[in-house]
C-alpha cells in the first residue's frame, strides 16, 4: 500500500524525523484557514500516488492565505498523470541550502535491506545513479544485526558531507528512517529531497512510504488510511468483495483460479489477438459465492463484451464453479454475455456435465486454454 | 531419486488438526507419503486418523523420527512454525502458507539461510515427486512419473503445464512450486542445482512470472552451471506496472521485473521461452523425443 506524502510524513514523525508543520486540505477554504494558523509564506502541494507533482504544477509557493487559496484552486482538480488531485498539503514553507536523497528499500534480489545516499537529492535518483554513480551511497543491511551506528557513518562519510552537524543530524536521521522501515513492515521510505536550511537544519521535505500489504493487520491504524476515492472504482468494489482484480483496457473479462494461471490466460487471450478487460484471480477456494462475486465485478466494466472462465481445479472443484456460474446468470442480469468456459482438473467432468444440462444459450464450453481464449476473443467481436 | 521430497520423507504436518492441514495431510498421505506426525500446540496426545499429534516439532522429531515439515498455519504464527522446525532439526521445510509479512520472512530467510536446511515457501503449492511423495495441495492424479523437473513460482499455472505435459505422455521427476511471495526459501537457482544433480531429471522446465529478477538470475546460473536442457514460460506479458497480480511478488516497480525482459534475459542466454503453456509442453516433447 502507496501512503500519501502527509501520511509518510506523520510516520516520519512518530520515529522523530524533523518535517514542517502543516495541514491537510480539501478544499481551496480550508487551504486559507491552514495558511493563517501556519502564519507566514506555505508551500501548497498536491497529494496523488504519482511521481512527477512538481512539473505538473501540483507544488506551488503561496506568500499568504490568500496567496494560498488561489494555489489552492489551482491545484485542486488537477490531473496529474491520471490522477486527478482531491487532497493538498498546506506546509510552511523552507528555505534550502542545499538538497540530499536518503532512502531505504526491501531489496529482493539481494533479500536485504538496502540504504541509499547522495548529497545530489532533488532529481530522480535513476538519473543520479546512471550519471554519476560514485556520488551515490549504497548499503546493504543484515536484518538480524539490524541498524548499528557504523550504517550511518558509511553512508555519512561515504557520501562525503563535510559539516559535523549535518553529520551528527543526518546519523540520527538514517537511524529513526530504518526504524520506521521496521516498526511499520515498509517495503520503501524515501525522503527526498532531504534538505538542509540556511540555519543548518536538516529535515525531511517529502515522504515516499509503501507498506507491506501483509503486514497491514498488524497496522489497523495504517490500514484505514487506504483511500478509496482515488482508486479505479471497479477494482474498490472488487476489494470490498474480496475479489483479486486488476483492471485493463480490452473487452474480453478473464477469470481463472490461481494469480499464474490468471496471468497466463490474459496472455493468451492476447496472443490470440484479442483484448483482455481484466485479470481476475478467482483464488484457491473457488466457491460458487465467489464466482457470483468474481462475475459481479467483471461485469461492473462496461468494455466487456464477452467472458472467459479458465479453470485448473486443484482445491477449486469444477462442479463448484458450474454451480457458481449458474447461480450468476440467476442472480445478475447476465444474458448479455456469451461465457466461454474451459473446466480442468478436480471435478472437472462433474462442471462440465451441469453446465450442458442447464441448457443455457450463453454458455459456450472449450476443451482448452488457447480454443477457450479464441473463442471468447471470437465472441467479444 | 527425484528431489526435495521422495520415499526417505517421513512427514510432520503443522496445523493438523485445522481443516486445511488435516484435508491436504490425509490426501498427501493417501497417495502414498510417510505422513508420520502432526503438531499443533495444547493436542499432544490425540490423533487424526491414526496420525499421532504433538505439542512440539521437537517431539514429532525425536518420538516419530520426522525429517520433513509442512506447515499450514495461518500466516501470524507460520513464521514461528518455520523457527520451531529449523530448530528442532529438520532440514526440509514447505510453507503453504500466505500472506506472511515480507520482514518476518526476510528475517527468517537470513536465519536457516546459513544452516543446513532446504526451505520451500510460503505461498506455494508445495513439492511433488510422482510416484513418491506428496507434501502441499498439488493434484498429484494430474502428474505422472518422469524425467522432467519443473519448478515454478505459481500453483496453478504448474498444474496447466503438468497436464499438457501428460497429454504428450510425459512425466515428472519433481514439481515443486517455489511460492508467489517477494522473499521465498529457494530461489531458482536453488531447485535447478538440485536438478541438475539429480539423475532422474532429463530436462528442466522454470515457470516464471513478472515481478523481481530471479528468472534473470537463473537465466546466468544456467548458462554457467547447468548441462541439462532448460525451457521457460513466463507469465504475466500484458500486466500493467505498479499493480500485484494476485501473488505479493508479481509486480513491476518501474521498468524492472517485466516478462519481456524475463524473456529476453533468457533467451540471451540460449533458454527457449515458450509463448503458451501448449507450446512449452511441446517444445519439452520435441526435446525429449
Amino acid at each position: 500500500m502507496d501512503l500519501y506524502e502527509y501520511q509518510g510524513k506523520e510516520l516520519f514523525r512518530r520515529v522523530g524525523i524533523p518535517v514542517s508543520d502543516g495541514f491537510l486540505a480539501t478544499t481551496p477554504e480550508e487551504a486559507r484557514k491552514a495558511a493563517e494558523d501556519l502564519g507566514g509564506p506555505v508551500v501548497v502541494k498536491a497529494q496523488v500516488l504519482t511521481g512527477g507533482r512538481g512539473k505538473a504544477g501540483g507544488v506551488k509557493l503561496a506568500t499568504d492565505p490568500a496567496d494560498a487559496e488561489a494555489k489552492a484552486k489551482d491545484i485542486l482538480g488537477l490531473d496529474i498523470n491520471g490522477h486527478v488531485v482531491q487532497k493538498i498539503w498546506i506546509e510552511k514553507a523552507s528555505d534550502i541550502e542545499r538538497e540530499y536523497y536518503l532512502s531505504v528499500t526491501f531489496d529482493r534480489g539481494a533479500k536485504k535491506p538496502l540504504f541509499m545516499f547522495t548529497t545530489q537529492g532533488g532529481v530522480e535518483i535513476e538519473q543520479v545513479a546512471e550519471e554519476s554513480p560514485d556520488a551515490l551511497v549504497r548499503l546493504h543491511i543484515d536484518p538480524l544485526e539490524g541498524f548499528q551506528p557504523w550504517v550511518a557513518r558509511r553512508l555519512v562519510y561515504g557520501g562525503a558531507v563535510e559539516d559535523p552537524s549535518e553529520q551528527k543530524q543526518i546519523a540520527a536521521i538514517v537511524e529513526q528512517l530504518y526504524r520506521a522501515f521496521v516498526e511499520f513492515d515498509a517495503m520503501l521510505c524515501e525522503i527526498n529531497p532531504l534538505v538542509v536550511t540556511p540555519e543548518g537544519e536538516v529535515k525531511a521535505l517529502d515522504a515516499k512510504f509503501t507498506v507491506d500489504d501483509s503486514a497491514l493487520a498488524r497496522h489497523p491504524d495504517i490500514a484505514e488510511w487506504r483511500d478509496t476515492s482515488a482508486a479505479d472504482p471497479i477494482e474498490t468494489f472488487a476489494r470490498e468483495k474480496g475479489v483479486t482484480y486488476v483492471k485493463l483496457d480490452g473487452d474480453v473479462g478473464v477469470l481463472a483460479n490461481g494469480a499464474g494461471l490468471g496471468m497466463s490466460t490474459v496472455d493468451v487471450v492476447a496472443h490470440v489477438g484479442g483484448r483482455p478487460a481484466n485479470f481476475c484471480d478467482l483464488g484457491g477456494g473457488g466457491s460458487a459465492e465467489g464466482v457470483v462475486d468474481a462475475l459481479e465485478v467483471i461485469t461492473r466494466d462496461p468494455q466487456v463484451k464477452s467472458i472467459f472462465f479458465n479453470i485448473f481445479g486443484g482445491i477449486t472443484r469444477g462442479d463448484e464453479v458450474a454451480r457458481g456460474i449458474l447461480a450468476a446468470l440467476e442472480q445478475l442480469d447476465m444474458s448479455d454475455y456469451p461465457i466461454v468456459v474451459r473446466l480442468d482438473g478436480t471435478n472437472a467432468e462433474e462442471g462440465r456435465k451441469i453446465l450442458a444440462d442447464a441448457g443455457q444459450a450463453n454458455i459456450h464450453p472449450e476443451e482448452t486454454m488457447l480454443d477457450g481464449a479464441r473463442r471468447a476473443v471470437e465472441l467479444a467481436k | 531419486m527425484a528431489i526435495i521430497v521422495d520415499n526417505d520423507t517421513r512427514l510432520v504436518v503443522a496445523g493438523l488438526t485445522g481443516s486445511e492441514g488435516r484435508f491436504h495431510g490425509l490426501r498427501n498421505r493417501a497417495y502414498g507419503t510417510n505422513l508420520v506426525a502432526g503438531v499443533t500446540p495444547g493436542k499432544g496426545g490425540q490423533d487424526v486418523e491414526g496420525v499421532p499429534v504433538f505439542d512440539t516439532v521437537a517431539d514429532a522429531v525425536s518420538k516419530a523420527g520426522a525429517n520433513t515439515s509442512l506447515i499450514f498455519v495461518p500466516a501470524r504464527f507460520a513464521v514461528d512454525a518455520i523457527y520451531e522446525a529449523v530448530d528442532a532439526g529438520i532440514h526440509t521445510v514447505i510453507c503453504i502458507t500466505e500472506h506472511i509479512a515480507a520482514h518476518d520472512m526476510l528475517r527468517a530467510y537470513t536465519y536457516f539461510r546459513g544452516k543446513d536446511v532446504t526451505m520451500i515457501g510460503p505461498n506455494c503449492p508445495g513439492v511433488l515427486s510422482p510416484g513418491k511423495a506428496n507434501a502441499g495441495i498439488i493434484p498429484a492424479e494430474i502428474f505422472s512419473e518422469g524425467s522432467v523437473g519443473l519448478v515454478s513460482r505459481s500453483g496453478t499455472l504448474t498444474y496447466q503445464i503438468g497436464h499438457e505435459l501428460t497429454q504428450l505422455e510425459l512425466g515428472n521427476s519433481t514439481i515443486v512450486g517455489i511460492g508467489g511471495d517477494p522473499v521465498v526459501g529457494s530461489s531458482f537457482i536453488d531447485v535447478i542445482a538440485k536438478f541438475e544433480a539429480d539423475p532422474q531429471t532429463e530436462l528442466i522446465v522454470l515457470v516464471g512470472e513478472i515481478g523481481g529478477d530471479e528468472e534473470e538470475k537463473a537465466a546466468a546460473y544456467v548458462a554457467e552451471h547447468v548441462t541439462k536442457p532448460v525451457l521457460a514460460y513466463i507469465a504475466g506479458f500484458s500486466a500493467p506496472p505498479g499493480k500485484t497480480m494476485g501473488h505479493a511478488g508479481a509486480i513491476i516497480s518501474g521498468s524492472s521485473g517485466t516478462a519481456a525482459g524475463k524473456k529476453e534475459a533468457l533467451e540471451a542466454r540460449g533458454i527457449e521461452v515458450g509463448t503458451t503453456p501448449t507450446e512449452v509442453a511441446q517444445m519439452v516433447a520435441a526435446r525429449l523425443k
